[in-house]
């Protein structure tokens, strides 16, 4: 069944899918990675975003990922509220480590189950001029617009995001906080006001994650599930905190679901992408680009 | 003096003792009403079908007490969430019985549901109507089992017979399959089934693999179908898997002579008015469809008529083509059969539900022996000629098309796929 015009696609649509699974991780990278907070609830934030893309879709026709974008400001305040009374209960107590985790279960419960009251527990899907439409590349290789939007957005995502961390001032606070938070208490930065602002980032890029994962996919309250895996996997083999790893960790992952998908039946593609995360873990326990 | 009056008094007593337990005591059971219980998926996985299927067991409730109830009788729905969750309802049904003394019970919706009320069911030697279970009573055929999904005795194959019965019809005849599905129950079910047929018709199998549930990109699977250039495509597939399915097949130009099978969820309201156009040219398994066939069956129109009136107050589907009138049947089969056996007797019950045939909104319905209907009727539909994603051209006839069975057919099959698209 081998021809190179199916390798060329596979690895186009692996590329494309890689680009959308580190949208979907930046704010685990960035939560988990950099502040090592056990954000377990970030993927219902994600299908918040999503049903924030359907609301703005279905009623006023707003297409999914200007929603998702638009929402931004809204979803950081509440990721800065929700740092704030996890800071306040837990952290500031140094009981962040367990009782935390169940705090964002918490969460997540609470998010899912808004969700379905609020929704339902029908499929719901968005609509878009580019949904269902593809582009021949030539040579045989297609790509769909569904994958290809959501791909450009997450790697404009991290390409901000890693800007931002490496040439701003707060973005070098952030690294710095997930460092040393005493030398920079030191300096006369806050560490708790710095991890807010990086929390907040964190829940609003569950904005625009959470419109391109409708655009894609119908999505209903529990579909976060199907995620946590795969964005935990992604952060650990890019190396905790490392964005840029975060991106080539989730192409990694989705290149190898696609090639499998394509050559040796998709059951395996979910069974070899995290076997490729243990074995790499075990050569490099810190991920790929981890320090 | 004394003696009299104490002889009176206990006349007295007596005659109201007599009077109690001669006529008062049955015009008070009579005000008594009869007491159905269930547990039903209100919240969780399964509620989306769960609450259209109660609001139309309420809306028999209603039509049965407003005919006088069920022998002289009004009808009391008593019911819990099982929150799609099996492990409640063990504890549901306890307390249905012992607690709430319901007279008869139903099932919940689907198949995970109704497995752990099975052994209630027999410890109790209780008759049970089973609502959308595919294949639970195989390996105990419980004989006071009833099940109303038209899957008919071979529930395993029911899903695909009749779309590869009418891939086989085509000329010139398709001759290779491309089979593939999510690695759950249902869809695991549905391809032994596939198998089995395509060894039957003289197919020749090109494609046969799984996917995992949780799959985000569907295209490379499908670009590995268009590569083997199958002529039949069978996909059975729960709905986020459906919608992925389809649309990567349009994405990639996936174009086989027949397309579909076993793909759930493409019926859902959300899901066609979502969809739209993609659907046109799908041959897909269905329960039911607004085509005059089906609704020549006397008294599905009221009910429909009745059911999306009250649809929208009560946040369920709209339109309600799929379980809901299933759901009526099933409570319609109930309560004829409680006339008929003229009590409330359980074995009784189940004896003449084994015995007759039930004019119903969706047909005469025959149970054959292991409780699924003695002839199977699970319908092959084409989309067909669907324009954009309003939803009140599925109000009517014309979009899904009934090609199988032959007795309630409404249309020709658009062959090959292509050509439907357009």
């Amino acid at each position: 069944m081998f021809s190179w015009d199916l390798l060329a696609n596979a690895v186009v649509a692996g590329l494309l899918l890689g680009g959308f699974y580190a949208a979907v991780s930046l704010g685990i990278s960035l939560i988990f990675g950099l502040l090592d907070i056990a954000n377990i609830a970030q993927p219902a934030f994600v299908i918040l975003g999503a049903y924030g893309a359907y609301v703005m879709n279905s009623a006023y026709g707003l297409d999914p990922i200007l929603t998702g974008v638009l929402f931004t400001p809204l979803f950081y305040l509440v990721g800065a509220a929700v740092y704030r009374i996890y800071y306040a209960a837990f952290e500031r107590r140094g009981d962040e480590a367990l009782r935390g985790l169940v705090f964002f279960f918490g969460v997540l419960f609470i998010i899912e189950v808004s969700l379905s009251l609020k929704f339902g527990v029908d499929y719901r899907l968005v609509q878009a001029g580019y949904i269902g439409k593809s582009i021949d590349l030539g040579g045989g290789v297609g790509v769909a617009f569904r994958y290809l939007v959501p791909c450009v957005v997450g790697v404009m995502m991290t390409t901000a995001l890693y800007l931002f961390l490496g040439r701003t001032f707060y973005g070098r606070a952030i690294m710095a906080v997930s460092q040393d938070q005493g030398a920079l208490r030191l300096m006369g930065a806050d560490p708790v006001q710095i991890k807010t602002i990086a929390f907040g980032i964190g829940i609003a890029a569950a904005s625009v994650a959470g419109a391109l994962l409708i655009s894609i996919a119908p999505v209903i309250p529990s579909t976060d599930r199907d995620y946590i895996g795969r964005m935990f996997a992604i952060t650990v083999l890019g190396g905790m905190g490392s964005i840029g790893g975060t991106l080539v960790a989730a192409v990694i992952l989705g290149v190898v679901e696609s090639l499998m998908s394509t050559f040796f039946g998709p059951s395996w593609s979910l069974a070899v992408s995290f076997g490729i995360l243990l074995a790499a873990l075990a050569v490099r326990p810190a991920g790929l680009f981890g320090r | 003096m004394n003696r009299t009056r104490a002889l009176i008094g206990v006349a007295v007593v007596a005659t109201l003792v007599f009077l109690a337990a001669v006529g008062l005591t049955p015009v008070a059971r009579a005000a008594d009403p009869i007491k159905i219980g269930f547990g039903m998926a209100l919240t969780g996985g399964l509620s989306a079908n769960g609450k259209p299927a109660l609001l139309a067991m309420q809306i028999w409730k209603d039509d049965v007490n407003k005919k006088g109830g069920l022998l002289g009788r009004p009808v009391e729905l008593v019911f819990y969430d099982d929150q799609t969750n099996p492990a409640t309802v063990p504890g549901i049904y306890t307390k249905l019985l012992d607690v709430d003394k319901v007279d008869l019970v139903t099932s919940g919706y689907g198949t995970n549901l109704i497995a752990p009320l099975m052994p209630i069911a027999m410890e109790r030697k209780l008759t049970i109507m089973g609502m959308f279970g595919l294949a639970n009573n195989e390996k105990y055929q419980y004989p006071n089992y009833f099940q109303i999904q038209p899957a008919g005795p071979d529930p395993q194959t029911s899903t695909a017979i009749g779309f590869f019965e009418l891939a086989a019809k085509q000329t010139p005849k398709p001759q290779t399959v491309a089979i593939v599905g999510a690695d759950a129950e249902y869809p695991q079910n549905a391809m032994v089934g596939a198998r089995e047929l395509i060894k039957k018709f003289g197919f020749k199998t090109v494609y046969d693999k799984n996917y995992p549930p949780s799959t985000v990109d569907y295209t490379p699977i499908v670009r590995a179908i268009k590569a083997t250039n199958a002529d039949i495509v069978f996909v059975a597939s729960y709905p986020p898997d459906s919608v992925g399915m389809l649309r990567a097949a349009h994405e990639v130009g996936l174009q086989p002579k027949i397309f579909g099978g076993g793909m759930v969820g493409l019926m859902f309201t959300t899901v066609m008015t979502s969809m739209g156009p993609m659907l046109n040219g799908i041959v897909n398994y269905d329960f039911w469809a607004p085509e005059p066939s089906m609704l020549a069956i006397p008294g599905i129109k009221e009910f429909l008529k009745e059911y999306q009136a009250r649809a929208e107050k009560a946040g369920v589907d709209p339109l309600g083509y799929y379980l809901p009138p299933y759901s009526y049947a099933l409570m319609q089969v109930l309560g004829q059969a409680v006339e008929g056996a003229k009590g409330l007797d359980q074995q009784k019950i189940a004896d003449y539900i084994r015995g007759h045939e039930f004019s119903t909104v969706v047909g005469k319905v025959k149970f054959g022996k292991n409780g699924e209907w003695a002839k199977g009727r699970t319908l092959m539909v084409q989309y067909q000629k669907i324009q954009g994603t309003g939803i009140d051209q599925f109000r009517g006839p014309g979009k899904k098309v009934v090609l199988y069975p032959d007795e309630l057919k409404s249309g020709t099959i658009i062959y090959p796929y292509a050509a439907a698209l357009k």
